[in-house]
């Protein structure tokens, strides 16, 4: 176990591709992470990316695919030997040992000397601001401060990748705040490749240089935060960023949406998504004069406040959220199960190919 | 005894009625059998307790036989202790964290000493390691050893009735034992080897203690398989159960008194035991 010359040249990263097969679940995901570059995986609640992050690490076996790092083949070594850092969603420290010694250990397993592993561990404690907490057992550290020892024993093996597995979700929110921007710094002074996985997007938009979502166990869609958060192409990540998104077929200036044709300012040839804020969306009791485009007969499916506007869910042609402020539910005189109609301007509307 | 609930009531009456479950009278028909069964498990200790002789005790128990039984019971049982954490934490790691065909099934002949009447133990072992046995023959004439009716053989004895306290009590704690710890480890660089050395054990540390003070105090009353595998020959062989059975046919009151000896010892390993292990079940 000689591994890697410390000094390596900050170029490489991870290369991967990860087939994981299980009865009744598939996971076939391609990832590319550039040394310095932190990666979030997005996606709802077992769509593989705890999975992804097992097979990186060694911790679940893959039936296909390969993982490079830094010119490195890592798929045929037991996890001991991928010298990649893990930090774990509820951290696992070691109950038994104090916070040097949790930090120290991996230095220890790799084979340094004990006083080189405590001279480590003590470093990287003080960097994440903990060194008076050295002696001190995980089960009387804070949830925050029991995250940060989490990652300096991970970053204490030097990896080339690390890995964060939810690393706020056990956090609660006041301290996640706080935490999350120490996370952002430490990520930033990290020099390897970094993936992250959160169902979070503000997390992962706040920590990350780039999204990659997955869903049912592939990558639906990737890009950094800006470009996934205009231009989502599946429900879910819709709904994340907060837009109504609609799968149709463009020619030219409009979208055919189902029986609804949206009229768009973007140009779009063949299957095309359309998506549009929910504040965007404009009701009306009777039929508008001057009948703008874009309109359709909705019934009300449900109201429910959404910050300080109200969002009004949509049946009809085309399902979609409205956001109308409460004057406007008071004057329209709205109800659930109610017909209204409904219109979204060109304007607003957003169409790209699908 | 009655139903009202004072709001003053003392704490530890209030937690007791609140495990009680549903208030009301006690009925007899399982009152009147939970205080014979009180009583039959009580009353021979506390005749054994009434009838020993007091006055003649501190020269009885500084009789040379009795010291003789009870230090070669006590170094038996620990070196047989010693046999089973040395083989038995190993093979309930092998049974709880690996998965090999077979597994169920090996995991049941690893118990059955501990239902199989000890003295079919001990013949069993006379079959095997005996002077004529499968592994005994080839011993002697390797080796020139021979177990039966030696020192060493009493320690197989109790070892081979002792061991599976202790597979079964390692096992457990380490199937509670959370195995994602194991995999941090490995994450970080650790063999195996190390994280089974320096996360594994550390964390079932309590389950071993528990099973080895198990396994000791079953060792320290081996009767059947030691009597029958290595004789019953003072000095060395005859342990303080064998001591007990003997003294009671020539001498009763010595008997008695190694058997207070024995009491006393298992009301220790009772107390010692109580936190970690006998209030969980």
């Amino acid at each position: 176990m000689s591994g890697p010359a410390p000094d390596l040249p900050p170029h490489g990263g991870l290369h991967a591709r990860l087939a994981v097969e299980r009865p009744a679940f598939r996971l076939d995901v391609e990832l590319e992470v550039a040394a310095g570059e932190v990666v979030a995986l997005l996606g709802p609640n077992g769509a593989g990316k705890t999975t992804v992050l097992r097979a990186l690490a060694g911790l679940t076996g893959l039936t296909g695919g390969s993982i490079t790092l830094d010119g490195r083949s890592l798929h045929t070594l037991p996890a001991e030997q991928r010298r990649i850092g893990m930090v774990f969603q509820d951290y696992l420290l070691f109950p038994h040992l104090s916070a040097l010694d949790n930090v120290a250990f991996g230095p220890r397993s790799n084979g340094a000397s004990k006083a080189e592993a405590r001279r480590t561990a003590e470093a990287l404690l003080e960097r994440v601001g903990l060194v008076e907490y050295a002696a001190v057992k995980p089960g009387r550290l804070s949830g925050g401060q029991a995250q940060r020892v989490a990652l300096a024993r991970a970053l204490a093996v030097r990896p080339r990748l690390l890995l964060l597995d939810e690393p706020l979700a056990a956090l609660d929110a006041h301290t996640r705040l706080e935490i999350r921007a120490q996370l952002r710094r430490h990520l930033a002074d990290f020099d390897g490749a970094t993936v992250l996985v959160t169902h979070d997007p503000l997390e992962a938009m706040v920590l990350a240089d780039r999204l990659i979502v997955v869903e049912h166990g592939s990558v639906v869609q990737q890009g950094t935060a800006a470009e996934v958060a205009r231009r989502p192409r599946t429900d879910y990540v819709a709904r994340l960023v907060g837009l109504n998104l609609h799968r149709g077929r463009g020619d030219g200036a409009h979208v055919k949406v189902g029986e609804l044709l949206l009229s768009t300012s973007d140009h779009v040839e063949g299957p095309a998504f359309v998506a549009f804020a929910p504040a965007a969306v404009a009701l009306y009791r009777t039929r508008p004069d001057g009948s703008p485009r874009n309109l359709w007969r909705a019934r009300i499916d449900g109201i429910e406040r959404h910050g300080d506007n109200v969002r009004v869910h949509l049946d009809g042609p085309v399902t979609a959220s409205a956001d109308v402020t409460p004057a406007a539910v008071a004057e329209l005189d709205l109800s659930p199960g109610q017909e209204i109609w409904a219109s979204v301007k060109a304007a607003e509307t957003h169409a790209y190919p699908a | 005894m009655t139903t009202a609930t004072t709001p003053a009531s003392a704490p530890g009456r209030a937690s007791g009625r609140e495990r009680g479950g549903v208030p009301g009278r006690l009925p007899w028909p399982l009152v009147i059998p939970a205080l014979l069964g009180l009583a039959f498990l009580v009353l021979p200790l506390a005749g054994l307790l009434v009838r020993a002789p007091w006055s003649t005790l501190p020269q009885r128990l500084a009789e040379p036989q009795v010291l003789q039984a009870l230090r070669l019971s006590l170094v038996t049982a620990t070196i047989a202790t010693a046999v089973c954490l040395l083989l038995g934490v190993p093979l309930a790691w092998l049974l709880a964290r690996t998965a090999f065909p077979g597994r169920r099934l090996i995991r049941a002949l690893v118990t059955v000493p501990l239902v199989l009447p000890p003295v079919v133990g001990g013949v069993a072992l006379l079959l095997v390691l005996g002077r004529r046995g499968l592994i005994g023959s080839w011993l002697e004439a390797a080796f020139g050893v021979s177990l039966p009716f030696t020192t060493a053989g009493v320690v197989v004895a109790e070892a081979f009735v002792a061991m599976p306290f202790l597979v079964i009590s390692v096992e457990g704690a380490l199937r509670a034992a959370d195995a994602r710890f194991e995999e941090a480890a490995a994450t970080l660089g650790a063999s195996r080897w190390t994280v089974f050395r320096r996360v594994t054990l550390p964390m079932i540390a309590p389950g071993v203690a528990a099973g080895a003070v198990l396994c000791w105090a079953r060792a320290l009353g081996e009767f059947g398989a030691t009597i029958t595998f290595a004789g019953n020959f003072p000095g060395t062989t005859q342990t303080m159960p064998l001591a007990v059975y003997l003294a009671l046919e020539t001498e009763p009151e010595a008997a008695v008194v190694l058997s207070l000896v024995l009491l006393a010892v298992s009301v220790v390993i009772l107390a010692g035991l109580r936190e970690r292990w006998v209030s969980r079940i």
